[in-house]
């Protein structure tokens, strides 16, 4: 064991031994990507330190959602520990449903609260108070191949293009007869899936989902003329199929050398820089998402984040596995044992002022200015009564969000037009905004 | 007498029947391939897959490594016999009675009955999620057994009853005038006569029970989580785990395709029992 590996283990026990009085069996309910399965793989260190024993429960995204909401609503008290995104944490916060972590500091004097990113921070909190710690965060930008850049001749952005340029881009770039198409898109339905991409895209031709009065605005010409772009654009020059591809199926795509542009997560720049899984990894470049109208919201903004229901029995350690799980020393542990290019991104400031991450991941930059470039309190170019960029915080946003998504992902497919799914959109969205009282 | 059957026929049918097999299981010899493919090959396009050479087993020992699997199959083990048993010990008295002592309603009572599985199951989900958790029954094997049962109830007694009815009653009268009880009358007449009814309903309900992935993923966390559970945590909508999905899915449906393949010649011939007269 080594220095470091020493310290952070006493630094583990220091953190424990405030609140580990007796020894407690904690449930954590997680998604599966990467970065959970490292602190999965690095909790012993955690339990060998505090005693405590956590038993994992890991479901698929919309299960774990579907799931956790049913235990939180009732008080079921099946969870100590919960995995949620920037859409829930603030507003199960304002539900009472989760315990205010503004103490974290006390648990663990070293933990920095004020080195976490303050739109972080902010994204995960409801009336100021802190409902959630991020565990790693992530926005958009523009994944592209620097040799089809190279071979057609175009020189590559240094600064944030319109989605009209970016289309002139992509027509070059399209070769389909040698298996690359112009750029990768999502197209699966979903409000997590296909409205994370055209949510930003609407807000960059000048969209938004409702005025100030709450009226909702899908069928409004801004929208019409967004995913009028939209549907073109992957029609045109998206492989086939687009409308069942989500981030996955792109992000295979794209790793297999299939895509020469790709707008989607900056999270997923870990893997695609990793020459054992992706085919591309010396040969991908980024910048930022494109704009259209407007700058406002063209960069989605997503954390998961760790919480504690408010049902659980065993808060106090709870909070104490937050303060480690999401501390600065976590992330020196991910870096010394897995590598620096897998420490969770977007959170700390301190992250991005490591050498050692910043020379294993040279999208730090660009994913850092993309986090900071986010603003959720100011998505879009006209005024709304709402926060969030690829999402509105609100509870009914989920289910308008997932039909406006399914009937996008119709027009895409061919199955109706664009004007026919944007006025069921609008309808759906006029029927559930009254009925959940936002409009008379 | 029997139609002679042309060979060309006879060959084309066979390979009608075949292709179509073919395409029924190829989802599941598909999952086969890439849970023994690296996660970088598991997600190239199809014939890069099956021609790329690495095979490898190191999916399977990732999911081992991760995940408990001998606790979550131990979990579907109890859950699917558990059930079934309990299924069982409601339900041969129940066909029994509407089999050979029917009252006025007993059609209507069957119907309601089946009528119970129209009803989309999300539905009843947060009432008995709170009674579960009023009760103390949330995550528990024995909760779940209880839901499982009664999920499958209505199919159980329906099966049953379809058996039972094949059964003479008059054999059973006979067993009474000989001084036979109701339990002998059950136990030592009906029961070895609809054996093989009985034997089909068994692993239908096993079958059911085993891939049930509502209740067994709402009312569980970690400690009655069975193998559906198992199969879900490799799930993901951000993050390639192709060939570790692939492996836990072999792993979670081999025991259950295992049993099937031994037992299929009982399963159909319960399925096809008093088919033809």
């Amino acid at each position: 064991m080594n220095l470091k590996s020493a310290l952070l283990g006493a630094t583990a026990l220091s953190i424990a031994s405030a609140g580990a009085a007796t020894a407690a069996e904690l449930t954590i309910a997680t998604v599966n990507n990467s970065d959970m399965i490292i602190m999965q793989k690095l909790s012993p260190v955690w339990e060998e330190a505090t005693g405590h024993t956590l038993n994992w429960v890991v479901l698929e995204e919309n299960t774990l959602r579907q799931r956790v909401t049913t235990d939180i609503a009732t008080n079921g008290g099946s969870f100590d520990i919960i995995t949620i995104g920037a859409y829930e944490a603030p507003i199960w916060g304002a539900r009472d449903w989760l315990v205010a972590l503004d103490d974290l500091t006390e648990i663990n004097p070293d933990y920095d609260l004020e080195d976490i990113y303050e739109p972080v921070r902010n994204g995960l909190s409801a009336d100021g108070t802190l409902f959630a710690v991020p565990f790693y965060a992530e926005s958009s930008f523009t994944f592209y191949r620097t040799d089809l850049f190279e071979a057609a001749g175009i020189e590559a952005p240094t600064e944030q293009i319109t989605y009209t340029q970016f289309e002139e881009m992509v027509a070059q770039l399209h070769d389909p007869d040698n298996g690359v198409f112009g750029t990768c898109q999502r197209g699966k339905a979903g409000w997590g899936e296909n409205m994370a991409f055209v949510g930003p895209l609407v807000n960059a031709f000048g969209g938004r989902w409702f005025d100030m009065d709450w009226q909702p605005q899908i069928d409004s010409e801004e929208w019409r003329t967004a995913i009028n772009y939209y549907v073109d654009l992957v029609q045109n020059y998206g492989p086939p199929g687009a409308s069942s591809n989500g981030h996955n199926e792109n992000r295979a795509l794209f790793a297999d050398g299939r895509c020469a542009t790709w707008v989607d997560a900056t999270s997923a720049a870990g893997y695609i820089f990793n020459p054992n899984e992706s085919s591309v990894a010396d040969r991908t470049d980024f910048f930022q998402a494109p704009y259209q109208e407007t700058k406002n919201g063209t960069g989605w903004f997503w954390a998961w984040a760790l919480g504690v229901p408010a049902s659980s029995t065993n808060a106090d350690a709870a909070k104490d596995f937050l303060a480690w799980a999401t501390s600065k020393e976590y992330i020196e542990l991910v870096g010394e044992r897995e590598g620096w290019v897998a420490a969770p991104p977007g959170t700390r400031k301190s992250t991005y002022a490591n050498e050692a991450y910043l020379s294993a991941a040279p999208f730090a930059e660009t994913v850092e200015n993309s986090i900071l470039a986010a603003d959720p309190a100011n998505p879009t170019r006209d005024p709304v009564p709402y926060t969030g960029i690829q999402f509105v915080a609100i509870p009914e946003f989920q289910g308008i969000g997932n039909y406006v998504g399914q009937q996008i992902a119709a027009a895409l497919a061919g199955q109706q037009t664009v004007d026919q799914a944007l006025e069921n959109s609008q309808r759906f969205a006029v029927r559930e905004m009254t009925k959940a009282g936002y409009i008379q | 007498m029997a139609r002679a059957v042309p060979n060309s026929r006879k060959a084309i049918n066979t390979a009608v029947a075949g292709t179509l097999g073919f395409i029924i299981f190829f989802p599941i010899l598909w999952i086969l391939i890439l849970s023994f493919k690296t996660e970088g090959d598991a997600i190239k396009a199809p014939l890069q897959v099956l021609f790329s050479t690495g095979w490898t087993t190191e999916s399977f020992g990732a999911v081992q490594e991760r995940s408990d699997y001998f606790k979550h199959f131990t979990n579907s083990v109890v859950l699917a016999l558990g059930s079934t048993i309990l299924g069982l010990l409601v339900a041969v008295p129940a066909a029994w009675a509407m089999a050979f002592v029917p009252a006025k309603h007993t059609k209507n009572v069957l119907m309601w009955m089946l009528s119970t599985k129209m009803l989309p199951p999300v539905g009843v989900l947060v009432p008995i999620y709170l009674i579960f958790r009023d009760v103390g029954l949330l995550d528990t094997r024995t909760g779940l057994v209880i839901v499982l049962m009664l999920m499958n109830l209505p199919i159980i007694v329906w099966m049953l009853y379809t058996y039972f009815r094949e059964i003479p009653g008059e054999i059973l009268e006979a067993a009474r005038m000989d001084g036979a009880s109701l339990r002998e009358e059950v136990i030592y007449v009906l029961t070895p006569m609809a054996i093989p009814g009985i034997a089909s309903t068994v692993l239908l309900n096993i079958i059911l029970a085993w891939n049930e992935a509502f209740w067994t993923l709402n009312l569980t966390a970690s400690n009655a989580a069975p193998l559906t559970a198992f199969i879900a945590s490799y799930s993901s909508p951000e993050g390639l785990f192709y060939a570790k999905l692939s492996a836990a899915s072999v792993m979670a449906i081999a025991p259950i395709l295992i049993m099937g393949w031994f037992s299929q010649k009982q399963l159909v011939r319960g399925l096809t029992f008093g088919a033809v007269k």
